[in-house]
């Protein structure tokens, strides 16, 4: 008799235990305080197409700094891109450490922290095909460089989502100071903001 | 009798396993014996005898990012092309294919207009011997589809392995039974035996108070037994109160079961190349789609390690989530274009401060520079994304009260870092200092 209520009251504080289930919410006191009245960032509502609160921004809207990029995505655009576009920005040391932040997040992975095409995941032959900045073929100018940041190139995807025009501007600088290196130039001067 | 009974059971499952690693074995085998078979007739000869090896990975940092070998991707997929052009036109093509389209060459401009006109790339640093070890490479038969062997047979013995846990415990139960039987059995023989010999078995003993009356006739230990019960329903009730609204550890079940292990574990993506937007906003961002296929466009599949690992370890298919990457993209792997077909993934946000607080990534990412792990944990070890932090605010107020401002190359507050390290009289200072624990800092 003892032995069974043992049981019963290992059996019951057991089912106690596994009963907290972690995919689902914990009860809220005073809900109201806690949802938002206005449409929460990624919510679910049923106004929305899809019902999905993350939409794509309206067409003709332009966040601000923006400035529009006149090239086209093909290989014509790329070509004049190539030729006349030059960096807006100053060649400053504090715009080359925030180029080389910038491109320590989204470009190293794949082209290497010193531009040669061998990042991590290309190491791992996870991402294959990266070439080096001083791939003879390509030169890379630029102009070059930032519309395949703007549009993407062949499996490289377009990075303008990520970063803002002036971001790219930065990273643009930096890369081609790692061309410099690659090819065993001397780096370009700084300017000051003035000039 | 039970235990007799288990051998069989074991047995079998031995000689199922067995029988799996041997027709595993034997299918490598055949596969081996296919590889040797070498390479098609059309082949030059110049290309069989150059070095596939180099060829790769000449292939690998030049080619690859628009050609595969065996599938169309950006450009034609490869093989086989010696059956298809002559060589002296495939020097030509490799090293500046633009100037052959423009010297009017039919089978160039032909090629060029099939595939949307997309320039490839002109390679003037490969030599026609390089070429040679690239075709090489590039000539090689396709492998034997091994996946299709290896996995069941993998997922077979694995399988086998999970049995084998269970088998152990099932064990463990059955001896446990049957010990208690024996001990019960042993128990009842010795008492027939102590009948039978005329042994008393137990002395009864003088019949005194049961022990509860004793108990309640004690005041003190009814007025300690109180105090202790009226502490534990107290310890429970706050407890429990405490955790209303908490949601430490929630990981509710994702439309795409993403792995943070892989991809900021194995991978070292940084968190940033996804959240970018919690570097300049208030959000940290779920990562819109475009940017998985930053590295999905060419990553159709994981590696087949990884793939059984996660049949094994967390019973998830990674292909077949990637497939609903795909989906939901309207990404068509066939022809490598977008069919404009797109559906949203409704993913679950974990992380939801309640309406009345205020709080804002870009602050404490870029200006305060704190890891993102301090608030979200381990992330790169998570298989699936949980909350780690309670998010209260005692956790909110306790990490502004330790946490030391950032003094340094920050020209903006200069000024009024200057003034509160005089007013304080200390070089650092805390959040706290700078006012960090002002209620209307968060809530307004």
């Amino acid at each position: 008799m003892k032995s069974l209520f043992t049981i019963v009251l290992v059996a019951f504080s057991l089912a106690f235990i596994s009963c907290s289930d972690k995919t689902e919410r914990n009860y809220q006191y005073f809900p109201n305080m806690y949802v938002s009245v206005p449409y929460d960032t990624y919510g679910e509502y049923e106004i929305f197409p899809q019902e999905q609160e993350a939409l794509l921004i309206a067409d003709g809207t332009i966040s601000r700094g923006f400035t529009p990029y006149e090239y086209e995505d093909d290989t014509e655009g790329y070509n004049e891109a190539k030729a006349e576009l030059e960096n807006p920005l100053p060649y400053t040391e504090e715009n080359l450490v925030k180029g080389k932040e910038l491109y320590n997040i989204y470009c190293a992975i794949c082209h290497g922290e010193n531009g040669k095409g061998k990042g991590y995941l290309v190491e791992r032959e996870k991402i294959l095909g990266v070439p080096s900045y001083d791939d003879q073929g390509r030169a890379i100018t630029e102009g070059s460089v930032y519309h395949v940041m703007w549009y993407g190139i062949n499996t490289m995807g377009s990075y303008a989502s990520q970063m803002n025009n002036e971001e790219l501007w930065m990273v643009d600088h930096y890369v081609m100071q790692l061309k410099a290196e690659l090819e065993g130039k001397d780096p370009r001067e700084f300017q000051t903001e003035s000039e | 009798m039970k235990k007799s009974m288990e051998r069989p059971f074991i047995l079998k499952h031995f000689l199922l396993v067995s029988l799996l690693l041997f027709t595993f074995l034997t299918f490598a085998q055949d596969t081996a014996e296919g590889e040797s078979s070498g390479y098609g007739s059309y082949v030059p000869e110049v290309v069989l005898n150059s070095d596939p090896a180099k060829g790769k990975e000449l292939f690998n940092s030049l080619c690859a990012a628009c050609h595969k070998r065996y599938k169309n991707a950006t450009g034609p997929s490869l093989h086989r092309v010696t059956e298809r052009r002559e060589m002296d036109w495939l020097y030509e093509w490799i090293k500046n294919s633009q100037e052959l389209i423009k010297s009017g060459d039919n089978q160039a401009v032909e090629l060029y207009n099939e595939w949307n006109k997309v320039a490839m790339n002109a390679f003037p640093q490969l030599s026609n011997q390089d070429i040679n070890d690239i075709l090489a490479y590039v000539e090689e038969p396709k492998p034997e589809p091994k996946v299709a062997v290896a996995a069941p047979a993998g997922a077979e013995t694995q399988g086998g392995a999970g049995i084998s846990t269970e088998i152990v415990l099932g064990l463990l139960a059955v001896v446990l039974l049957v010990l208690s039987v024996i001990l019960y059995l042993v128990n009842k023989t010795l008492n027939r035996f102590a009948e039978a010999n005329g042994i008393p078995i137990r002395a009864d003993k003088p019949k005194g108070k049961p022990i509860w009356v004793a108990f309640a006739e004690n005041q003190f230990l009814i007025f300690v037994a109180v105090i202790f019960l009226l502490l534990a329903v107290a310890w429970g009730g706050y407890g429990f109160l405490m955790q209303v609204g908490v949601d430490q550890g929630y990981a509710p079940i994702q439309p795409i079961h993403y792995s943070h292990r892989i991809h900021a574990g194995e991978n070292q993506i940084e968190c940033k190349y996804c959240h970018s937007s919690a570097r300049v906003s208030k959000h940290s961002g779920i990562p819109s789609l475009n940017v998985c296929m930053n590295c999905h466009k060419q990553i159709a599949e994981v590696a087949e390690e990884t793939q059984a690992e996660g049949k094994k370890e967390y019973g998830v298919d990674y292909n077949a989530e990637i497939q609903k990457l795909y989906e939901a993209t309207g990404w068509d792997t066939s022809t490598q274009s977008y069919t404009g077909e797109t559906k949203p993934v409704k993913w679950i946000r974990i992380h939801n401060l309640p309406d009345f607080a205020y709080f804002n990534h870009s602050q404490h990412v870029s200006v305060a520079g704190i890891e993102c792990q301090t608030c979200h944990g381990p992330v790169e070890t998570y298989e699936i994304q949980k909350q780690y932090a309670p998010l209260t605010m005692g956790w909110c107020i306790n990490c502004h009260r330790e946490s030391k401002i950032q003094v340094g190359d920050n020209a903006y507050y200069e000024k009024i870092h200057e003034e509160l390290s005089e007013k304080y009289g200390v070089e650092e200072f805390t959040v706290a200092d700078m006012g960090g624990l002002e209620c209307g800092k968060c809530h307004y």
